[in-house]
């Protein structure tokens, strides 16, 4: 089945760059959208959280970002596309206490080198991939079905 | 334990919520650091933290927090506050320490919303 087909509904929310004060907005927003569908609890919890720490990564280290969330019956995809730093060692991002987080992002409580590690946790699916000085893409999917093979 | 209890327990304020105050809660989570609220706390169980930033508040709903205690008497900025209000969260205010409030709270049944960490 051609992967275009089956979107339920499909949303996108720019973000901001160091824009402290509006960060999480986006992820409060995707998370009523999925409360709205009916979806299992879990399921919006998992994509909330992806979502929120994808979002603060984007506020905290990129220009500017793109979050888009498409529905699907058996599945939310969530992803993260941001201009910036990007990421020169995944691995090393991925692994739990890494972190390059300044003082200001430290202050509000992040910074604990979580973030990355905690998305794979609640993703079924989690894909990254990033270009240093270009940007990250982030690609979360959170399965709404179970998965027949 | 309902909220309410938590209220006498704590000698804590009323902040946001009032009209939630009979809404059961077991468990809670205590931390200052975000990241680890992110990583480790359960829906439907109590947040306490000394945090007061509106990230405290978008966080409890992401993660389907019951109500926040803000301890050491911190005082909230009027943002947090609406945003509370606005995303139906409750939050209380109490004077005691971190460690008292988790002390008070987990002598009367209160628990962890994890016993241990899994590595």
């Amino acid at each position: 089945m051609c992967a275009a087909e089956n979107i339920l509904e499909k949303h996108s929310f720019d973000i901001e760059g160091g824009n402290f004060s509006n960060a999480g907005t986006v992820s409060t927003k995707i998370k009523s959208i999925l409360k709205q569908k009916h979806l299992p609890d879990d399921v919006v919890r998992r994509s909330a959280i992806v979502c929120y720490e994808a979002e603060i990564n984007i506020v905290s280290y990129a220009k500017k970002g793109i979050i888009s969330l498409t529905i699907r019956p058996d599945r939310v995809q969530i992803e993260a596309h941001d201009e910036g730093q990007g990421i020169p060692n995944i691995e090393l991002a991925m692994q739990q206490g890494y972190s390059t987080a300044n003082q200001q992002i430290r202050e509000m409580g992040f910074g604990a080198g979580m973030g990355l590690h905690n998305i794979k946790t609640y993703s079924d699916i989690f894909d990254i991939s990033s270009e240093v000085d270009k940007g990250t893409f982030l690609k979360m999917t959170i399965h709404s079905q179970p998965v027949k093979d | 334990m309902k909220l309410r209890e938590v209220k006498e327990l704590l000698n804590a304020e009323v902040i946001a919520g009032e009209e939630k105050l009979d809404m059961e809660v077991k468990t809670a989570f205590g931390a200052d650091l975000m990241s680890d609220v992110l990583a480790f706390a359960k829906a439907g169980s109590m947040l306490l933290t000394g945090l007061t930033n509106t990230q405290v508040v978008r966080i409890a709903n992401v993660l389907d927090i019951a109500a926040i205690i803000i301890v050491r008497g911190k005082k909230l900025p009027a943002e947090t506050v609406e945003l509370a209000k606005e995303l139906h969260i409750p939050v209380l205010s109490t004077k005691f320490i971190l460690f008292e409030t988790a002390g008070r709270l987990y002598a009367q049944g209160i628990v962890g919303c994890l016993e241990k960490v899994e590595k």
